[in-house]
Parts: C-alpha cells; sequence; structure tokens
C-alpha cells in the first residue's frame, strides 16, 4: 500500500536495527526510552519492536493514551451523565470499556439502559442532534491536542446552526504540562522521549524545549516502524553524545510552530484548568475546561453534577510504572486484581500499556 | 470480574464469549459431546457419524455487499458441519420478524437462502417463523441448525494438532467484517468491499479427497483469524507460529483497517477457514485449494510449534514479534 509500505520495509528497518545497535554500545548504561503517545505504545506492540532491540534498551510506555489517564472521578460522572432522562451519551469506542469506582463503565451503564452511542467523529453528534430534537447530546471530549480542534470545530458548526441540544463534558487534556510533572519528579528515571508526532503537528517542537533542558533526549516521531526506530537511534545519538535537543524526525508532519490556526480556535473555545489523571494524580493547567462564552456548550454548565464520592483505587502502582521507577510486576494489583478483561490502571487498560503487554509476554 | 448484565461484549467471540460458555452453559448442560466445543457435535447413530451444529444470525445491516442474513445463514451453517468432515445434509431455518419488516426484504432474504442452500447442497427441510412487536428485534433474526454425515476416517479435532502441522489460509482475511464495517459506519469512504460469504464444503470436500491425514479445521467467523487461533492454541496447549507477511488480505480491507485503526486479524470472515495438517501433506492442501473459487489466494501462514504455552506468535512484517491473544472489548475504531 503506497506511503504505508515504504515505511515498514524490512531492508531500512534492518539498517535502522544496525545504526541503534552501534549506538547502543557507545552508552554504557541501560537507556530508558519513554513513548509518551498511545499510538506509539500501539505501533510498538503491533510491530513488536520491543524485542528487536539491544537488551540495555527498556521502552516504557508514557501517560499519553488519553482515554487510559481518564480519571475514575471522570468516568463517574459521564456514568452519571448518561443516566439522565432524555440524553444521548455520545463517546468515542474505547472509552466504553475504562472503569469508574467499584468497576462500572460505559459499557455496563449502556447494559443498564442508558443510551449510549459510539461516535467515529464528533461531527456525528451534529447529525445525533438533528434526528433527536427532543433528546439532549452530550459527547464526552476526550483526547489531546490532536482530537481537540475537530471537537472544537463541531461546537462551533453548532454555534452557527442554532444547534441548542448539543453539549460537550470536555475531559481534554493537554500534553506539555504531563511532560513537565514527569521531569519533576526526582526519582524519574527516562533518559529518551519519544515525542508524540499527531500532537506535535498541532503544538509544534517549540512546545518540548522543558525535556532537554532536564538532560533529557527528545525526538518528535512519526507512527510506522520506520519512524519509530529511526526515533530511538536519534534518541541513542543524544544520549551518546550527551548534548540534548527537541529533534524532528517526523519532519513530513511537524513544523517548529505548529498549526496555529488550530491552536487558536481551541484557545478561543477553552482554557486550561488543573485535572486528574488517572494513576499519577492532579497535573496543573494540563485539562481544557470551556470558556464562559461558550457555557451553553458545557454539560457542567448544563447539567448539575452531583458531588460525586469517587473511589479511586488503593495499590495501583501505574503512577511509578509510568515514571519508570517500577515495572509491572511490582505493582501489589498486577496479575491479581488487574488483568487485560478487568483494568484497574491505565498501564492495563491500554491493550497496548506498560502493564497490558507485559501481561501477556511474561 | 463477576457480571451481573449481559454485556455486548459477551458476544464478540472474544474473552467474555468464553467466559460466558464455560461458566453458564458448560456447567448446566455438561455432557461428553458439548464439552469438546467445536464447530459442530459429533454423533453417533447406529454406524453412521454424524456432525449437529447451530447458530443464529443478527447482523446488521441485513443486507451488505457480497450478501445478506439469508445466504450467510445458510452458509455459516454448512461450513460449521464441513469443517468437522461432514457432508452437509439438513437444515433448519427459524425466522423472528420485527412487527412491520416489509415483505419485499423477506421475499429477496428467503430466495437468496434458497439459493445459497441449492449451491451447497443442502436442504432447508424445517422451519418456524414468530412475529414480535416493533422494537423487540432489530428486523430480522435467523437461527439455524443443520446436520451432515461424516464419512472422513480421521479425527478432525483441535486435539489431534501436532507439533510441526502447516497452518493453511485459504484466502484473504476480513473481508466480511470490513463490508459490514463500511455499510454499517456513516464512514464517507467509498471503496470497493466485499463479503467473503461462501460455502465451503465443497471445497473442503477436495481436500479430504486428496489427504486421509488432515488435522483440524476452523471457520474463522466471528473474532477473526486471530481469535480462532488464540483458541485453538489454548486448547490443544500448541504454541502456534504465524508470519504476517503470509497472510493474505485485500488492498481495501488493508486500507479500512489502516484509517480506522483496526487489526484485520480480529475482523470476522464468513468464508475462511485454517487447515492444520503434516507439512508434508501442505503442497497437496494448497493445490487443491488455489484450484477452488474460494481458495485461490490460499497460503501456509506458520506451523504449530514444539513447545506448548498454548500462545499464538506472530512474527511481524518487519521482524519482530507479538502474541496473539483472545481480543478483549468490542471492535472500536481507536482514538489514540
Amino acid at each position: 500500500m503506497k506511503y504505508i509500505d515504504e515505511y515498514r520495509d524490512p531492508a531500512l528497518v534492518k539498517g535502522l536495527l544496525a545504526k541503534i545497535r552501534k549506538a547502543a554500545d557507545r552508552i554504557d548504561h541501560p537507556v530508558t526510552i519513554m513513548e509518551i503517545c498511545g499510538s506509539h505504545t500501539y505501533a510498538i506492540g503491533r510491530f513488536g519492536i520491543r524485542n528487536m532491540l539491544p537488551d540495555n534498551i527498556n521502552l516504557v510506555s508514557g501517560p499519553g493514551c488519553p482515554v487510559c489517564v481518564t480519571s475514575a472521578r471522570d468516568v463517574d460522572i459521564a456514568l452519571h451523565l448518561s443516566r439522565q432522562d432524555k440524553v444521548i451519551f455520545a463517546t468515542f469506542g474505547d472509552m466504553l470499556r475504562v472503569p469508574g469506582s467499584n468497576g462500572d463503565s460505559l459499557q455496563r451503564q449502556r447494559a443498564e439502559g442508558s443510551d449510549v452511542r459510539v461516535v467515529s467523529s464528533s461531527d456525528e453528534c451534529i447529525e445525533l442532534a438533528q434526528n433527536f430534537p427532543q433528546k439532549e447530546i452530550i459527547m464526552m471530549g476526550i483526547g489531546f491536542e490532536t482530537t481537540t480542534p475537530t471537537v472544537a470545530v463541531t461546537v462551533d458548526r453548532c454555534r452557527k446552526k442554532r444547534i441548542e441540544n448539543f453539549s460537550v463534558f470536555s475531559v481534554h487534556k493537554v500534553v506539555p504540562p504531563a511532560i513537565e510533572a514527569l521531569i519533576a519528579d526526582p526519582g524519574l528515571n527516562i533518559d529518551g522521549f519519544l515525542c508524540p508526532g499527531h500532537v506535535s503537528t498541532m503544538i509544534g517542537s517549540n512546545a518540548y524545549s522543558m525535556i532537554p533542558e532536564a538532560g533529557c533526549a527528545a525526538v518528535i516521531t512519526g507512527f510506522e516502524p520506520v519512524d519509530i526506530l529511526e526515533g530511538i537511534w536519534m534518541i541513542l545519538e543524544q544520549i551518546a553524545n550527551n548534548k540534548f535537543e527537541v529533534a524532528i524526525q517526523y519532519s513530513r508532519g511537524v513544523k517548529p510552530e505548529g498549526n496555529v490556526r488550530a491552536m487558536d480556535l481551541v484557545q478561543s473555545l477553552f482554557k486550561t484548568d488543573t485535572v486528574e489523571w488517572r494513576g499519577i494524580g492532579p497535573i496543573p493547567e494540563s485539562g481544557l475546561v470551556f470558556r464562559d462564552v461558550y457555557a451553553a456548550y458545557d454539560t457542567l454548565k448544563k447539567f448539575s453534577v452531583p458531588d460525586i464520592q469517587s473511589v479511586d483505587v488503593k495499590g495501583c502502582g501505574c503512577g511509578d510504572i509510568l515514571r519508570g521507577i517500577k515495572s509491572p510486576d511490582q505493582c501489589a494489583l498486577f496479575r491479581k486484581v488487574c488483568t487485560p478483561a478487568n483494568p484497574i490502571g491505565p498501564c492495563m487498560v491500554s491493550s497496548e500499556g506498560s502493564c497490558s503487554t507485559y501481561y501477556k509476554y511474561h | 470480574m463477576k457480571y451481573d448484565k449481559i454485556l455486548l461484549e459477551h458476544g464478540s467471540g472474544g474473552l467474555l464469549s468464553n467466559e460466558l460458555v464455560a461458566n453458564i452453559f458448560l456447567p448446566h448442560f455438561s455432557n461428553s459431546f458439548l464439552e469438546r466445543l467445536e464447530d459442530s457435535a459429533i454423533l453417533s447413530i447406529g454406524n453412521h457419524k454424524f456432525c449437529f451444529t447451530t447458530d443464529s444470525y443478527v447482523v446488521s445491516p441485513v443486507f451488505f455487499p457480497g450478501g445478506n442474513i439469508g445466504s450467510l445463514a445458510v452458509h455459516g451453517t454448512v461450513n460449521d458441519l464441513a469443517v468437522c468432515g461432514g457432508k452437509p445434509l439438513y437444515m433448519s431455518a427459524g425466522y423472528i420478524l420485527e412487527e412491520g419488516f416489509p415483505f419485499a426484504a423477506l421475499t429477496e432474504i428467503v430466495q437468496s437462502m434458497a439459493d445459497a442452500a441449492r449451491g451447497a447442497g443442502i436442504k432447508i427441510v424445517t422451519g418456524d417463523t414468530k412475529v414480535v412487536s416493533r422494537g423487540a428485534v432489530d428486523g430480522i433474526f435467523i437461527n439455524t441448525s443443520g446436520i451432515g454425515i461424516i464419512e472422513y476416517e480421521g479425527d478432525l479435532s483441535i486435539k489431534s494438532i501436532k507439533p510441526g502441522d502447516a497452518v493453511i489460509l485459504n484466502g484473504t482475511i476480513g473481508d466480511h467484517g470490513a463490508a459490514i464495517m463500511k455499510a454499517r459506519e456513516n464512514l464517507g469512504l467509498e471503496a470497493d468491499i466485499v463479503s467473503d460469504s461462501a460455502p465451503l464444503n465443497g471445497l473442503i470436500a477436495e481436500i479430504l479427497k486428496v489427504s486421509t491425514d488432515i488435522h483440524c479445521m476452523r471457520d474463522a467467523t466471528r473474532g477473526g483469524l486471530g481469535a480462532i487461533l488464540a483458541e485453538i492454541a489454548k486448547s490443544a496447549n500448541v504454541d502456534i507460529n504465524i508470519n504476517e507477511q503470509d497472510i493474505p488480505i485485500c488492498e481495501n480491507v488493508r486500507g479500512i483497517c489502516e484509517i480506522l485503526g483496526l487489526d484485520p486479524l480480529f475482523l470476522a470472515n464468513e468464508g475462511k477457514m485454517v487447515v492444520f495438517c503434516p507439512p508434508a501433506e501442505a503442497s497437496k492442501v494448497i493445490t487443491v485449494m488455489k484450484g477452488h473459487e474460494f481458495g485461490r489466494n490460499a497460503a501456509v501462514i506458520g506451523n504449530a510449534g514444539e513447545s506448548g504455552q498454548g500462545r499464538v506468535v506472530l512474527k511481524t512484517s518487519i521482524g519482530g514479534e507479538r502474541i496473539i491473544d483472545l481480543p478483549t472489548g468490542e471492535l472500536v475504531p481507536r482514538i489514540c
């Protein structure tokens, strides 16, 4: 398939692996590289990249799967909203299984009778709103900088079309504050970051300057195997040369300044606020909430949400696993209560998260 | 985790479907025929061996490129009998119809069932019709059962799989699942994707004619090739090694999967099967398949390994390895 097979070429892969081995030989300590983005985690798992690398290179999955880091409290609120009269609750499909307190999920709530619908694009909500004028369409707005502009466009379209029975429960998050929280941790054990390609098409490369300042390598990387291997090699080169910068491997998509128009639109609808990340805790200025002018489309303004007493699972080690401090088998819940069929922490929720992958391979 | 209500995922053909069977049905119905958990039960009456199967069809949309719920019901029933070595003889057809379902659609469905049955050489000999009020079913559901006679002497079973066996697939994967997904979702994608719904009994009869040493056959329906292989590996307690680059797949199916972030290994098929046989028999099987209209793209995709951890190990197109496990969750487009 054109534009895909070129980036999965076995000969190119072989060449890059040789370069990686050479660079790894120049480094006299184990190297831990975090892929921040869930799509990297997925591709690494799908193509079996982890076990192709030299033994002293360890890949860990970061907090960049938006579904996985959605807090139990946000899921509880979603469940509450979906139970309201005359509500159609629209969500991207991978949110269905994410557990709230007590293991409840939208999937289970649908079996209880809530009208929960899976959409592939936020614009499908416009159609729902027009087809069901007597109902209120609530969309769970989830995702990072890549997804948020599409939701912003939908809200903007609804405003222009004067559609009033639609609102967004925004749990959107932004990536750079999460990275800052990670590198601020004194126990951090990460040498380099594979920075997300798609998010970076929006925010640009300038957003990651704190990584080299903290003495870590940073490479904005695409999502095909050749991209990922080249990104890893570029990280190793930075470590071997002890010279850190934000490099762009994904140059076919990313400009230093990003997509200014899309970011401006997002900014006009949302402002940042402190929000809770599953397994990590609250991170300042890491979430997007509606500005007051868009209150008509803010679910949390349209519906009163009672003070839900959310229960975070005790003993979940994802926070330490995401920082590269613990391995999954050092978590007390791993394999005992927390399994792919019954995920508790973000690293097990994602089918390719650290814990889920570890579960399958060990 | 304990469930007190049925979730859609219980019907996905993945982990929860297996748990449902193991925890609810097996303990109550327990008997040696059922416990084989294969596509058909194998029964003896007098000196004759029979296979007996049942299935329900709830596909939405009812009409899709390459078939409809009626032809699908016949092909599914025929294939469940055929992979157990049975010659399909007779089947039933039970209809649950929703109030308001158009006569024209029903007539078209029944007509294509009749055509499919004729094509596969099976007779629809008994049936039933129920009508329920609007909203109680989604248009039309069809339940079938089928019976076939087994003349093949070998024991076609997961338990017969031996280390080193070749794993053979009769063609491209994911066509049915992708066709349904495209027809169902409002994706605005223009691509020519047709379901592979087809009767495999003719092809299987030819295979069993040229080889008396076939160990196991399974049709890779719900849950796709990935789920079937994971189930076989666990049940037979053998490792199965698969080469991704040897698995045939249509460009359009690959394309829709790339766009939606779906894994074609877990997309449903309705005319695909895997055959396990000794490596020495593989070329005969491939020759027969390639000469048959439902096996033109057949390929050896891997083998049964020596050790017995019950895992499916996929060698990826770039030379990495990954474990293929029973899918959890519904098949949905990913956002991250």
